[in-house]
C-alpha cells in the first residue's frame, strides 16, 4: 500500500483545531471524568469525593443482577442486529429490482431512522399494550396470554422488535447503495449465462456486499448497546422485574435517577470496554472473510 | 412622521426596559407537569402581578426526577435556580451536601414573618431538621387514601368503609358474593404499601428511627408487619379478590376503578381532583388507609414536594425568593392550589378557615379533608416523623422489582422482601461511605 506524506503546515493545523477541540470537549474530557469518578464515590451536589480504588467495579461485577443485565444486553444486541439487517437486506433487494412503485417505497423506508428512540418506544406501546394495543386482540382470543408486565420473554421480544424497526432504515440505505454500485454488466452477464435472480443473489450480489455487511454489523451492534435507552424507557421501563434492564438503561437508572454517579461511571467504563472488545473480535475474526474490491 | 413615531417607540421601549430592570428576578424550577404544571406557572403570574419589586421566572422541568437531575447539573456549572421544587425521595443528597438555605433561616434573615407553628406537625416534621428548623417550604402536599365505589359497596351490603385491613378483606368477600368480580385494583407502590403503611401501623421501615439518627442505617421492613401485609395482597390476587392493574399491564388501577371494574383502589389524595374530572358513572368516596387490628393507629406523613432554596445566590435574589414563598403560604394562594388540584392545605389556620367557610362540604371537595384526618391522627412518633434514607429512589426500585417478581410467582414474598432489604442495605452502606463523617442535620 502506498502511503501519503504531508508537510506540517500551520494552515492545516488551524483547520483541524476546531474539530480536535470539539472531540476533546465532548469525548475525551467527559470520558476522563467518568474514568475518574469510577474510582471514587462522588457526591452529586459537589462537595468532594472519596477515592475507593476498584470498589465500584467490584460491587458491580459481584452483583448477579448486573450479569443478567449484561446477558440481556447481548441477547438484545444480537437479536436486533440479525433481525434489522436481514429485513433491511430483503427490502433493499426488492427495491434494487425496481419493482412497481419502488421510488415511493425507498423514501418510506428511510424515514424511520429519523424517528427518535423514545418516539419509537411510544409508537410500539400502542402495538404491544396488552390492554389497548394491537396485541390486545390476542388477549381477546386467549385472555391473559399477552402481558408485558408478567412475561419477561414477551418484554424482551417487544424491545427487540422496536429496536430492530428503528435500525432497519439505516442498514437499508447502505445495502441499497451497495447493491446499486454493483455493475449492471455483471448481473446482466450472469443473467445471460442463465442464472436466475435467486442464484445471482447468492453467487454474485451477496459476496460483493460483504464489506457493507461487515460495516453494518459493527455499527448495528455498537448502536444496539448504546442507543437502546429510549426504547426501554418508554416501552418497558426495565421491567418486568429487571428482565429488560439493559446495561445502558441501568446506567441511567443508577446514575441520573438514583444519583449514584460513581456506580454509573464504573458501569459506563465496563460497557465501553465490552463494546470495544466486541468490535475487536469482529475485526479480528469476521473481517477475514470480507473481500474488498 | 414615521421617524417621530419610531423615536417615541424607542423611548417607550427604553423606559419599559429600565422599569423591568429594576425588578429583582429569580428563577424557580418545578417538576409538576400537565395541568398541575400550569397551576405552578399561574402562581408565578399571580405573584408577579401582585407586586412590582420582584419577578419570578418559573421554568417547568418535565417531572420531579428531571427537575432534581437538571438542577444538579446546573448547580455544578453554577447556573442553578434560586428555588427548586423537589420530591422527598430526591433530597437526601441535598440535605447532606448543605448546599441549600434553610427556609426558616431565610425568612428570619430577610425579615419575613411566617408562623411556623401553624404548619401541621405531620408536614412540618417531614421538612425540618431534628431541632425543628424548616429546611424547605411545604407547598403541594398529599397523603394516601383509598377510593371506593359507593354503589357497589351498598349493593354488597357494606354500610361503612372499613378502616382495618381485616374489615377490608371481609368487604372484598362480600363484594364477590354480591357479584362484583374484582374488589381491589392493585398496583405495587412502595410509597403506599411500604412507607405510609409502616407509618400508620407504627412499624419501622429502617433502623435509627427510619434513618433520622445516623447514616449507619439498616432496612427492617422484611421483619415487620409489612411482610404479612404483602403476603395478604398476594393472597387476594391469587384468590381473585384483587387484580393487578398497572400501566405496563395495560390498564392503571385508577382507570380500572373509574370504569367500575374494581371497587377499591389506593392512591394519593391528589387523585381526588382527577377522578372528579373523569366523572365516573357511579357514586364514590374516599377513606383513610386501613391499619391491622390490634395496632394503635398513627399518623401518615406528607407526600408530594416542597420548595428548596439553593445556596450561591445574591441577597437580593434571596429576598425575592422569600417574598414568593411567603406569598404561596397565604390563605388565598393555598386555596388557589386546592381549588385547582387535589392537594391539601398545609397550615392549620387555612384548614380551619376553609372548613368554617364550608369549603369541604360542597362538591367537588366533599370529604377531601379525610387526608387531614389521616395526617393528624396522632402526634408524630419517632417512627412516624418520616423517612431519611440515602439512595431512597433505588431502594424503592429494588422493592418494586422484587415485589413484582414475587407477584409473578418467581419467588415467595418473604424471599423477595429479604432480597430487597439486602440490596437496599448495600445502597445505604454506599451512601454512608460517600458522606462519611456527616449526619442528617
Amino acid at each position: 500500500m502506498r502511503r501519503a506524506y504531508f508537510k506540517f503546515s500551520w494552515i492545516a493545523a488551524a483547520l483541524l483545531a476546531p474539530q480536535l477541540l470539539i472531540i476533546f470537549v465532548f469525548f475525551y474530557w467527559p470520558s476522563a471524568q467518568a474514568l475518574y469518578w469510577a474510582f471514587t464515590l462522588e457526591q452529586p451536589w459537589g462537595g468532594g469525593n472519596t477515592w475507593v480504588g476498584f470498589e465500584n467495579f467490584r460491587k458491580v461485577l459481584s452483583d448477579p443482577y448486573y450479569w443478567s443485565s449484561v446477558r440481556v444486553s447481548v441477547v438484545y444486541a444480537l437479536a436486533t442486529t440479525v433481525l434489522a439487517m436481514s429485513m433491511a437486506l430483503t427490502l433493499a433487494i426488492f427495491v434494487d429490482r425496481q419493482l412497481a412503485g419502488y421510488k415511493a417505497y425507498r423514501v418510506a423506508i428511510i424515514w424511520p431512522y429519523a424517528v427518535a428512540a423514545p418516539a419509537v418506544g411510544l409508537a410500539f406501546q400502542f402495538v404491544f399494550n396488552p390492554g389497548a394495543g394491537i396485541f390486545s386482540y390476542i388477549n381477546t382470543i386467549a385472555p391473559g396470554w399477552w402481558d408485558l408486565s408478567k412475561y419477561p420473554w414477551q418484554a424482551v421480544t417487544a424491545i427487540v422488535v422496536a429496536g430492530a424497526w428503528k435500525q432497519v432504515a439505516y442498514s437499508f440505505v447502505f445495502f441499497l447503495a451497495a447493491l446499486q454500485s454493483i455493475p449492471r454488466s455483471l448481473t446482466e452477464a450472469a443473467a445471460m449465462d442463465g442464472a436466475r435472480p435467486l442464484r445471482r443473489m447468492i453467487d454474485l450480489q451477496l459476496p460483493l456486499l460483504t464489506p457493507t455487511f461487515f460495516f453494518l454489523l459493527v455499527i448495528n451492534i455498537t448502536d444496539s448497546f448504546t442507543d437502546s435507552f429510549g426504547i426501554v424507557d418508554t416501552l418497558t421501563g426495565g421491567g418486568p422485574f429487571r428482565a429488560t434492564d439493559l446495561m445502558v438503561y441501568k446506567i441511567y437508572a443508577d446514575g441520573f435517577r438514583g444519583f449514584d454517579y460513581s456506580g454509573a461511571a464504573a458501569q459506563s467504563i465496563i460497557l465501553m470496554l465490552l463494546v470495544m472488545a466486541l468490535t475487536f473480535v469482529q475485526f479480528r475474526y469476521v473481517e477475514r472473510r470480507v473481500h474488498y474490491t | 412622521m414615521t421617524q417621530k413615531l419610531a423615536t417615541v417607540a424607542l423611548v417607550l421601549a427604553a423606559t419599559a426596559g429600565s422599569a423591568s430592570a429594576e425588578k429583582t428576578k429569580f428563577e424557580y424550577w418545578y417538576g409538576l407537569t400537565g395541568d398541575l404544571g400550569a397551576v405552578v406557572a399561574e402562581t408565578c403570574n399571580r405573584f408577579n402581578a401582585s407586586q412590582d419589586q420582584y419577578e419570578a421566572v418559573c421554568v417547568g422541568q418535565d417531572g420531579y426526577e428531571k427537575a432534581v437531575q437538571n438542577t444538579i447539573a446546573a448547580f455544578r456549572a453554577g447556573k442553578h435556580p434560586t428555588i427548586l421544587q423537589a420530591f422527598d425521595a430526591g433530597t437526601a443528597d441535598l440535605m447532606l451536601s448543605g448546599e441549600f438555605y434553610p427556609v426558616s433561616k431565610l425568612m428570619a434573615d430577610t425579615g419575613v414573618n411566617i408562623d411556623w407553628a401553624d404548619y401541621f406537625p405531620g408536614i412540618a416534621n417531614y421538612y425540618s431538621s431534628k431541632s425543628g428548623e424548616f429546611f424547605s417550604m411545604p407547598w403541594n402536599s398529599s397523603t394516601p387514601v383509598y377510593y371506593f365505589n359507593k354503589d357497589q359497596f351498598a349493593k354488597a351490603g357494606i354500610t361503612e368503609a372499613p378502616i382495618t385491613w381485616e374489615g377490608l378483606e371481609a368487604a372484598f368477600v362480600k363484594l364477590k358474593d354480591s357479584g362484583q368480580a374484582c374488589g381491589l385494583a392493585y398496583a405495587p407502590s412502595s410509597w403506599i404499601d411500604l412507607e405510609q403503611f409502616s407509618m400508620a401501623n407504627n412499624v419501622p421501615v429502617a433502623s435509627n428511627n427510619n434513618g433520622y439518627d445516623g447514616l449507619d442505617t439498616k432496612l427492617l421492613f422484611n421483619t415487620t408487619l409489612h411482610v404479612k401485609h404483602m403476603e395478604n395482597i398476594q393472597r387476594w390476587l391469587t384468590d381473585g379478590y384483587a387484580l393487578l392493574r398497572t400501566q405496563a399491564a395495560g390498564k392503571t388501577s385508577r382507570d380500572s376503578f373509574v370504569e367500575g371494574e374494581c371497587s377499591v383502589f389506593f392512591s394519593s389524595i391528589a387523585d381526588h381532583n382527577t377522578i372528579n374530572k373523569l366523572k365516573p358513572s357511579f357514586a364514590w368516596d374516599v377513606q383513610i388507609i386501613p391499619t391491622y387490628e390490634g395496632v394503635e393507629r398513627k399518623n401518615t406523613v406528607v407526600g408530594g414536594a416542597s420548595l428548596w432554596v439553593l445556596s450561591g445566590k445574591t441577597d437580593a435574589e434571596y429576598k425575592a425568593a422569600a417574598s414568593y414563598l411567603a406569598f404561596l403560604a397565604t390563605k388565598p394562594e393555598q386555596q388557589f392550589l386546592l381549588e385547582n388540584s387535589g392537594y391539601i392545605p398545609v397550615t392549620k389556620s387555612t384548614y380551619e378557615a376553609l372548613k368554617a367557610e364550608g369549603f369541604y362540604a360542597k362538591a367537588p371537595y366533599i370529604n377531601r379533608d379525610i387526608a387531614m384526618k389521616s395526617l393528624t391522627w396522632s402526634e408524630p412518633t419517632p417512627l412516624t416523623r418520616g423517612i431519611r434514607l440515602g439512595g431512597m429512589i433505588q431502594i424503592r426500585a429494588e422493592w418494586q422489582a422484587e415485589v413484582e417478581a414475587a407477584l409473578a410467582g418467581q419467588k415467595t414474598m418473604k424471599e423477595a422482601l429479604d432480597t430487597a432489604v439486602a440490596r437496599g442495605d448495600e445502597q445505604l452502606a454506599r451512601f454512608a461511605q460517600t458522606y462519611a463523617g456527616k449526619s442528617f442535620p
